[in-house]
């Protein structure tokens, strides 16, 4: 190939790329830059012009006092609720993934590859066929509207996930390992924390951030299933942007979408890697 | 000694039924919360509930009803709108940002990771971003005009005709950078031999990624458009944050109509005929997808 064409052909590539990357990155530039203006410079200025005079009262006022409804405290009280969901509803359904895919790779039985082939059909349908039984199921046991019923809802429907992550990732580990230990008396679980949970740390990575962005994301279960003080921060950020109460104040609309984005874009930036793998795997399965 | 030998054998018993005994509570879950769940529903679908479940049969009345409904139109009609518009701009910016991506770029981890960020936050997020961003006023049309353009109107976030597009923006700039990681894994997967072998024949890059490249990546086409319009088909909290659905309801989509109804006028004989109309949308793109995927495997 030609030299001086290769380089005017790589230009142009090179200037697409960096198009690209300059509009993908333009919202989140609008959103930090207008979050730290005041409401005065936003209506005079422009869209992507810097901060004047940068403050923090947005971010200020939207953790601690903007009105999501009809109750004014800001975003922080469901930042810790969606916590409260998170935490719980991923080690549960990442432990159960785990032991699922443990015994549908190397202890398979009659019927678990159809109980697989089942289950990985549970990954795909529309939740919205769901969502009315689960309303009935949670509200008999005393369970709607509250944290509990969120953990229980997200861990039933995330296990399909977790269990895909996990039996793909243990079918590579070779059989005649399995076969070996157990003549050499090992059990079921000595065999799972001697052989397999050594080498599990990067699927446990992949698996707990896949389910900490999904679930801390959610916004379908948070919104039919939780209600006052048990909402989520993406039903109450909803709440807060829709909420009216005197002038709209849009440097508080940003600030809050911020802080409702902050903790998976700070895991996203921390492990990207296993965050694209999470993502291949459990969309292109395998 | 007896006794030994005993416990032994229930240990072992135990132990031949462990991975069964593990699969228990996920096996009885999926029964219930998936497949008894849609059951449910779908018999729902049949009856005349509205606030409450009511167990009297009523033929197909309520999916009358919903293909009367003028709304359900307008949502089904915005899904063909949205899911093929979002499924090809995604596809084509994520095809040709991967193979240019694909060309020995420096600062290419870098590059990737900008496309991908979006991904990683909630379509919540990204509605309200872009629910600023587009707004009519004091958003991308104040920019414009700022620049000279005194004339220039962009306020499609509030035109009846065009929200819909609004929401095919902010999902494409949410959803591209995935694809184009999925073509780009898809790429670095090609033999290098393959293109070599097609330059050596006399072909430009521009054959060989038509002739040779693009043919090998079918499949990722094919995983790209099912996974595409799943998105599509579930779109619900996008529309619900950077439109709510509006002007009027403009701009629903499916998912938003069943939670309207379902949930907001308590109309649940209509809520869950339109969840079993979306069940079977979905259906029909994965049974000839997971066919294919099977067939394939077999074979191979």
């Amino acid at each position: 190939m030609g030299n001086t064409s290769m380089s005017v052909g790589r230009y142009a590539i090179y200037a697409c790329l960096v198009i690209f990357a300059v509009l993908y990155l333009m919202p989140l530039y609008v959103m930090i830059t207008t979050s730290l203006k005041d409401i005065e410079e936003i209506r005079q200025g422009n869209l992507l012009a810097l901060p004047a005079a940068p403050t923090l009262y947005a971010w200020a006022k939207a953790w601690g006092s903007a009105c999501t409804g009809s109750e004014c405290e800001g975003l922080a009280p469901f930042f810790f609720n969606s916590i409260r969901i998170v935490v719980p509803a991923v080690l549960i359904s990442t432990l159960i993934g785990a032991l699922n895919g443990y015994v549908l790779a190397k202890w398979r039985f009659r019927g678990s590859e159809f109980l697989f082939a089942a289950l990985l059909f549970g990954c795909f349908i529309p939740f919205q066929v769901i969502l009315l039984p689960m309303a009935r199921l949670l509200a008999t046991f005393g369970l709607a509207n509250t944290v509990t019923g969120l953990v229980l809802v997200h861990v039933i429907y995330g296990v399909a996930f977790t269990t895909l992550f996990f039996r793909n990732f243990y079918v590579s580990v070779p059989t005649e390992l399995v076969k070996a230990a157990q003549l050499d008396g090992a059990n079921f679980f000595q065999i799972f924390r001697h052989i397999f949970l050594p080498i599990s740390l990067p699927i446990f990575t992949v698996t707990i951030i896949w389910q900490f962005t999904q679930i801390w994301n959610d916004f379908l279960f948070g919104v039919v299933y939780s209600g006052q003080g048990t909402q989520p921060i993406t039903v109450a950020l909803n709440n807060l942007v829709n909420t009216s109460v005197g002038g709209k104040e849009y440097n508080v609309d940003m600030a809050a979408a911020l802080i409702a984005a902050l903790p998976t874009l700070v895991v996203y930036v921390l492990a990207g890697k296993y965050f694209v793998r999470g993502l291949t795997a459990g969309a292109v399965k395998g | 000694m007896h006794q030994t030998v005993k416990k032994q054998s229930v240990l072992d018993l135990l132990e031949a039924w462990l991975p069964k005994i593990i699969m228990a509570p996920t096996t009885l879950a999926m029964i219930v919360c998936m497949y008894g769940f849609i059951v449910w529903t779908g018999a729902l679908s049949f009856t005349k509930s509205r606030m409450l479940p009511q167990w009297d049969f009523v033929g197909f009345i309520q999916y009358e009803k919903l293909f009367a409904n003028p709304r359900w139109d307008v949502a089904i009609s915005n899904l063909v709108v949205f899911g093929v518009l979002f499924i090809a701009i995604s596809l084509l910016i994520g095809l040709v940002l991967a193979i240019f991506l694909d060309q020995k770029i420096r600062g290419e981890g870098a590059i990737r990771t900008i496309y991908l960020y979006p991904m990683a936050v909630s379509f919540v997020v990204t509605g309200t971003a872009w629910k600023w961003i587009l707004n009519p006023g004091l958003g991308i049309e104040k920019m414009v005009r700022d620049f000279g353009f005194t004339d220039f109107e962009f306020r499609w976030l509030v035109d009846q005709e065009m929200a819909i597009y609004t929401i095919v923006i902010a999902a494409v700039w949410q959803s591209s950078g995935f694809v184009m990681a999925m073509f780009l894994a898809g790429l670095r997967s090609v033999d290098d031999s393959l293109i070599k072998a097609a330059q050596i024949d006399g072909a430009s890059a521009w054959q060989s990624y038509w002739h040779v490249i693009l043919p090998i990546l079918r499949p990722v086409f094919f995983s790209a458009i099912v996974i595409l319009s799943h998105i599509a088909i579930k779109s619900f909290d996008l529309v619900q944050a950077l439109t709510g659905g509006g002007p009027g309801y403009a701009s629903d989509l499916p998912a938003n109509f069943m939670y309207t109804f379902a949930f907001n006028r308590a109309q649940m004989g209509i809520g869950a005929a339109s969840a079993m109309v979306m069940l079977f949308g979905v259906l029909a793109i994965l049974v000839p997808y997971l066919y294919s995927e099977l067939r394939g495997s077999n074979r191979g």
